[in-house]
């Protein structure tokens, strides 16, 4: 077992008092950012971010990760006290959690909910655990081609499998990969697009698009809704929270089937919107009486909420091993890995074993702290929604800026992400995809050093990429995806057909 | 349905109207966007076919990548565009309704000049004149309360980057008369 020896050897990096510290304060930071409307774990992280600059590289990411499982537990207390989802995978929780508020039984849904939060990060970090070494182990014998491949894979699922019109991933998408190009060219050293202006030389850099992206925009947004709201306060007895985990057995086969949905969900790029959603389905249909959900079950909190942290945690799997984020956050930290001089991907494993295992180490500590530290501080947080937003919102703009200043020192980046903040809102309005851009922005240069290094390997050739059983089954099935709305449409219409006619045989046969 | 008598309500008093007139249609919005990434994409089309955008014996040529992108972008908006003249005949949602644009402008507009004024007075100066004029203005809250949530929250801010953690922010006058 060499990776529990690892796995050992992180705990001891991190059990000192300074990154407990910095744990507790990523967590109370990810609550409060997942609680406050208007901010998530994408944006929570982005803002944050530029505090972790200074630190080492290992303390700096188990206060981000923190930060985003902070998120993902404070999602839970507003969707199930003020029926308001803080995050859109906890829009499934507030079916149930809600009406267990409403019939004064708020404390036994917050405990459920985090409860099976806590399981379902517990099942994703085992996978975790011992998959992302195998993975990452398997993917240090790749070249440029077999990279090339797993991008391709990445952006061709996003298109293939998004539920947004195609046409509005294709122009988001596109146009991530387009902004990462401009600056300089690392193959060959050309400036590209950057039309004579010195800003432009660096580049656009991921972060600050981020931040303008997911801060700016969100708050322009939330400032358009209605913001009253009217809820229950709850405190947790520590008897009610051994009451709700002494029937947990009860409900195993759900909470082991979202936690597989979102481990699934996470690793492929379907996201923990959809995990929370479908857990949330399949265990209304296996139940024996599906009409009582909706209407306060306990098992229409454990279900979503279970799938979306397994699936919030498992998109960091391929983070970790390949260099390729399973969803937003996940693109964020690995902008912010690039930031503190780690090279993302199979590597890391072998270069910077303090610093993975410090991380996976982290994100058990991480959710064990984070369930105690929710079950006893859920009034406090409660109480933040009686901030007025108008003290919240100018106070996120400083963090914002202050943000994108600090990457670069630029005043540059104050405007662009000001611009970015503009596309954002528009986007998001007219229902063009934010995640493909930003993974495109993050993955773009990446991608295009893949292809173009195949490129002088093969002397130009592309059928490379077909040139082992491996890279050519990737990029086979990559483009199948890419056109699986086309070939799902043609499969559907042959068996539509295929059943007519054997219809009409049996209609003959008799 | 049981009431528990401890409760959590949170009014709004700006809040948008629900019955506002619409100021522009989604569609309407869709089009423009959809032409202005069609310019987009030629500018950039343009620039990199000027790079170099073919493909020579060690591959392709530094423009050749983002160049078949800005087509592939242009296809992108083509399309969208068509698709939104469309569905203009039948009726398309509301972009924003004139009491939510006000709500916006009124976020937009300061944080528009906090980076303005930012570039002056440094950021910090910049975010105390920000939140408190914010809170006093826009939120309609006591304006001893306002300058207090402002100058704490600046000092805090101050206090955690520039003295403990180095991060060097934007800095103005006020900052140089103490010498910072």
């Amino acid at each position: 077992m060499e990776a529990f020896g690892l796995l050992l050897h992180g705990f001891v990096v991190l059990l000192t008092w300074k990154t407990v510290l910095l744990m507790m304060v990523g967590l109370v930071l990810g609550i409060f950012v997942g609680v406050l409307p208007g901010l998530g774990g994408p944006n929570g992280v982005a803002i944050l971010l530029p505090l972790t600059f200074t630190m080492d590289p290992t303390s700096a990411i188990v206060m981000l990760s923190c930060i985003y499982w902070g998120a993902l537990f404070g999602g839970a207390i507003t969707s199930i006290l003020f029926n308001i989802p803080g995050e859109a995978w906890s829009v499934a929780t507030t079916f149930d959690g809600y009406p267990m508020a409403q019939q004064g039984r708020a404390a036994e849904a917050l405990t459920a909910a985090f409860t099976s939060s806590f399981i379902g990060s517990l099942v994703a970090v085992l996978l975790i655990t011992f998959l992302a070494p195998m993975i990452s182990s398997f993917a240090l014998k790749f070249g440029p081609p077999e990279f090339f491949a797993v991008y391709l894979l990445t952006f061709c699922s996003f298109v293939g499998l998004g539920r947004e019109a195609k046409h509005k991933t294709v122009i988001s998408m596109s146009l991530g990969l387009l902004l990462a190009g401009i600056g300089m060219d690392t193959v060959s050293g050309n400036l590209r697009m950057t039309f004579g202006s010195p800003e432009l030389l660096r580049g656009i850099n991921f972060l600050v698009a981020v931040i303008g992206l997911f801060g700016i925009s969100e708050i322009l947004l939330t400032m358009e809704e209605r913001l009253a709201l009217r809820g229950h306060a709850a405190s947790i007895s520590l008897r009610v929270v051994l009451g709700v985990w002494k029937d947990l057995p009860k409900y195993w086969v759900t909470l082991l089937r979202s936690s597989f949905i979102g481990c699934w969900l996470g690793i492929t790029p379907g996201g923990a919107i959809a995990a929370s959603f479908m857990g949330y389905n399949l265990a209304k249909r296996f139940a024996k009486d599906p009409e009582s959900f909706g209407k306060g079950r306990i098992e229409g909190v454990f279900a979503p909420e279970t799938a979306a942290h397994a699936s919030g945690t498992s998109a960091l799997l391929p983070m970790l091993a390949l260099g390729i984020p399973g969803s937003g956050t996940a693109a964020i930290l690995l902008g912010g890995l690039m930031v503190w001089g780690l090279n993302p991907g199979p590597l890391l494993f072998v270069e910077h074993k303090d610093f993975v295992w410090g991380l996976i180490a982290s994100m058990y500590l991480g959710n064990v702290v984070g369930l105690v530290l929710v079950l006893t501080t859920v009034p406090i947080f409660a109480s933040i929604l009686r901030v007025p937003f108008a003290a919240v919102a100018p106070m996120i703009v400083v963090s914002c800026a202050i943000g994108a200043y600090a990457i670069q020192n630029a005043m540059f980046d104050i405007w662009l992400m000001l611009g970015f903040g503009i596309v954002g809102y528009v986007f998001k309005k007219i229902g063009i995809p934010l995640a493909p851009f930003t993974l495109a922005l993050v993955l773009g240069n990446r991608a295009e050093d893949a292809f173009r290094l195949s490129m002088i390997g093969s002397g130009g050739d592309l059928k490379v990429f077909w040139s082992n059983g491996l890279v050519g089954s990737i990029t086979t099935l990559a483009i199948v995806l890419l056109f699986w709305p086309v070939i799902d449409g043609l499969l559907r219409r042959f068996g539509q057909t295929q059943r007519a006619r054997t219809g009409l045989q049996q209609r003959l046969d008799q | 349905m049981s009431q528990t008598d401890l409760e959590i309500v949170v009014d709004d008093p700006t809040a948008p109207e629900d019955d506002s007139p619409s100021v522009v249609s989604s569609g309407t919005i869709e089009i423009v966007v959809c032409l202005l990434l069609l310019a987009l994409a030629v500018t950039l089309g343009y620039d990199n076919w000027r790079t170099g955008a073919s493909w020579d014996s060690t591959g392709p040529e530094p423009g050749y990548f983002p160049f078949y992108l800005s087509v592939i972008l242009g296809g992108g908006s083509l399309y969208g565009l068509i698709v939104s003249l469309l569905a203009r005949r039948t009726a398309s949602g509301t972009f924003v309704t004139r009491a939510q644009a006000r709500r916006v402008l009124a976020v937009f507009v300061p944080t528009l000049l906090f980076c303005l004024v930012m570039q002056f007075l440094g950021l910090y100066v910049a975010s105390f004149l920000l939140i408190s004029g914010f809170m006093r203005f826009v939120g309609k809250i006591a304006l001893w309360k306002s300058l207090l949530t402002a100058l704490l929250f600046t000092a805090i801010m101050f206090v955690t980057f520039d003295i403990a953690f180095d991060v060097i922010m934007p800095k103005g006058p006020l900052e140089a008369a103490f010498g910072r």
